[in-house]
């Protein structure tokens, strides 16, 4: 049994006072007393009554409509501090085998004539300190997973179309369908997707689905304590990876491949593919 | 856990392409490869193949009956690999697996079924028992041996070959294509790729053919037929060239280049492949059995029968080994880089038992031979020459040769 994480409701949106009510005038706000008052007797003489009578509420899985969202994430590497929280919450929220990464964190130590880079255990357990042969002059954390690509190899190569993308844009590969073939993974430039050694299906992130749509977010933004990951959707003109999509300069991984990614980073170094 | 050298990316240190899948362009090959050989006799009339046309034919059967079986064991899900065929998702290259296979396969049955038509008539009638309906059954119950019956098979021959000879192309070229198609691979991703694995396709059906042709002669106690030996070698030898060509060409455009991935993949070569590629691939089975050939074809009228063919029997034998190295290399090798391009992980090695592992892959060789093996005692190999089966086929090529050439 993996610990699941501790649900958090999402906020409602930020809908501010109207210009009316601020404006208010004495007469009005006895008369809205008035009303609200009287709609306390009635309710309190006929509550179990109205519940009775009022449709009962959706749960959220159910309300939810994906035409309506279109998500993107955003990592800034400059924020990173390695603590790897985001991959132990996501193998504790996903399951993920030992020896396999849905998200990794990678170290980068960069000289003028070298570069070093590892990933112990995915950046599980933090970093050690390291030691390195040349002049350091740089050092960084770039988290990595799925870039949920609009164009992507993956879905594109499997012969089953068991993998598949989202209406909101989240690519997924059903388990059920899935033959365990492994050209996704052959054919994923950025090494997220691998065979699960239990039930031999392909497996990758899905920016946590069963819970960003119940409004949560994804387990790794949710325990990320620096804010180096976001999620965000692109159909909210307010969303801050879309106002940083629009207006920072930010870049993808393997850009020159087409894929189009939906993970996009601030500050990306050069030593990074 | 396998050692990594620089970085790999976490989940890049796995090599999901098992011996399997280097065992499966390695059968289609042989497939694709035994059929050209055929077709250069049964579409182009070329007279000196008549010898093997049959048993090419033949082992272009056996192995594409077997050819199947390693993708489905490879699967994670071997019970789910009639998806593939059933609900192909169209814009994979594996999907096209499905069509282009069965496509193939009921082509070479038909062509099969009308090449030994004669001789299956001319066994049904001499049976008696179980064998006889047997032979009856092959026959789909039809005794007509009539100059017009032999007529249209020999024009149904001729017209299945020229729907199967870019049936067997498709069908190889097309497992090229799914590396080939990689663009996250720098080792797979070349345009060249199905080209490189069609001729090798064609080196080592001809290849097995030699060592086959020459098995079969002992066996049968006859000697091999030179010239027929002769012109294998020759093919052999000109699509060798053409394979090292393209296999080198791949290489050093990579090198000149200075592509992003050639530090890499020049290491790969050097150190991880260093015995597959290097000796076994380059040297051992490209450079010495292009000389072996040089001297068969540029020597030929000087040599001694049992030189020819053991010069052309060891050739072939080497060219077996580059091709199986070539699909090593090229199946297991893009699996032991880093798509990160900076790691490489150790060299890998295949389970024995298992149904990935070594055990298996010899099984699955030796299964087509077996398949060869009860097709000879069923049908047999030879050409029906003494039943005058052999006589209208000795009449009916040279027309088809020259009919094909007027058409080119």
């Amino acid at each position: 049994m993996h610990e699941r994480l501790r649900v958090i409701q999402p906020s409602p949106p930020p809908d501010g006072p109207s210009a009316a009510a601020c404006g208010s005038t004495r007469r009005e706000f006895l008369a809205d007393a008035l009303r609200l008052s009287s709609g306390a007797v009635v309710l309190l003489a006929g509550a179990s009554i109205a519940e009775g009578a009022a449709p009962a509420e959706k749960p959220a899985g159910e309300r939810y409509n994906w035409d309506e969202h279109l998500y993107a994430y955003l990592i800034d590497t400059t924020k990173c501090i390695g603590c790897g929280s985001c991959v132990r919450a996501c193998r504790a929220e996903n399951g993920v085998p030992d020896g396999f990464y849905r998200t990794w964190v990678e170290r980068y130590v960069v000289g003028m004539e070298s570069a070093h880079v590892d990933s112990p255990s995915g950046g599980i357990d933090g970093f050690p300190p390291i030691q390195v042969s040349f002049v350091a002059t740089k050092s960084f954390f770039v988290p990595k997973m799925c870039n949920h690509c609009k164009a992507t190899p993956c879905i594109q190569v499997c012969p089953v179309g068991a993998s598949y993308r989202t209406k909101d844009g989240v690519v997924m590969v059903d388990g059920e369908r899935c033959i365990g073939c492994a050209y996704c993974v052959q054919a994923c430039p950025y090494g997220s997707r691998f065979l699960n050694p239990t039930n031999h299906t392909a497996e990758k992130c899905t920016w946590c689905y069963h819970r960003v749509t119940k409004g949560l977010k994804p387990a790794c933004v949710e325990v990320c304590p620096t804010g180096t990951r976001l999620f965000g959707d692109l159909k909210r003109a307010d969303d801050p990876v879309r106002q940083a999509i629009e207006h920072d300069r930010v870049a993808i991984l393997q850009g020159h491949l087409l894929t189009e990614p939906q993970c996009y980073y601030l500050h990306l170094d050069k030593e990074v593919r | 856990m396998p050692e990594i050298s620089g970085f790999a990316f976490p989940n890049d240190v796995h090599v999901w392409w098992s011996l399997m899948i280097v065992l499966y362009p390695y059968l289609t090959g042989f497939v694709a490869g035994s059929f050209i050989v055929t077709s250069l006799y049964h579409l182009f009339g070329r007279q000196e193949f008549k010898p093997v046309a049959r048993l090419a034919m033949a082992t272009s059967l056996a192995f594409l009956a077997i050819a199947g079986l390693p993708l489905t064991l490879h699967l994670g899900h071997p019970w789910r690999n009639w998806f593939v065929v059933v609900t192909p998702h169209f814009t994979s290259a594996m999907a096209g697996f499905g069509i282009l296979y069965s496509g193939y396969l009921v082509i070479l049955l038909l062509e099969v079924w009308f090449v030994w038509r004669q001789e299956i008539i001319a066994r049904a009638r001499r049976s008696r028992g179980f064998m006889r309906g047997i032979y009856k059954l092959l026959a789909l119950y039809t005794y007509d041996t009539s100059p017009e019956a032999r007529d249209i098979d020999h024009r149904a021959i001729t017209v299945l070959a020229a729907i199967g000879l870019p049936g067997a192309c498709m069908l190889h070229g097309y497992v090229g294509f799914i590396f080939g198609a990689i663009k996250a691979n720098p080792w797979w991703s070349t345009p060249l790729m199905p080209v490189i694995f069609l001729m090798s396709a064609a080196v080592s059906g001809i290849a097995l053919l030699i060592v086959l042709y020459q098995a079969v002669s002992k066996f049968q106690r006859r000697p091999a037929d030179q010239p027929c030996v002769s012109a294998l070698a020759r093919w052999l030898w000109f699509f060798l060239i053409l394979t090292i060509t393209l296999e080198l060409l791949e290489i050093i455009v990579m090198a000149y280049e200075k592509s992003e991935s050639w530090v890499i993949i020049s290491e790969l070569i050097t150190t991880r492949l260093e015995f597959s590629y290097v000796t076994m691939q380059m040297i051992v089975g490209g450079l010495i059995p292009l000389i072996l050939l040089a001297i068969v074809v540029m020597m030929n009228r000087y040599l001694h029968e049992r030189v020819r063919n053991t010069l052309s029997t060891a050739a072939a034998l080497l060219c077996l080994l580059q091709v199986f190295a070539m699909r090593w290399n090229i199946v297991i090798g893009g699996q032991l880089l880093s798509k990160s391009l900076r790691g490489l992980r150790s060299p890998y090695e295949s389970e024995v038992f298992g149904h990935e592992g070594i055990l298996m892959a010899i099984a699955l060789f030796i299964a087509p031979f077996v398949i060869l093996w009860v097709f000879d005692r069923l049908l047999g190999f030879s050409e029906p020459e003494e039943e005058g089966g052999g006589q209208a086929e000795h009449g009916a090529a040279p027309e088809r040769a020259a009919s094909t050439t007027m058409q080119l």
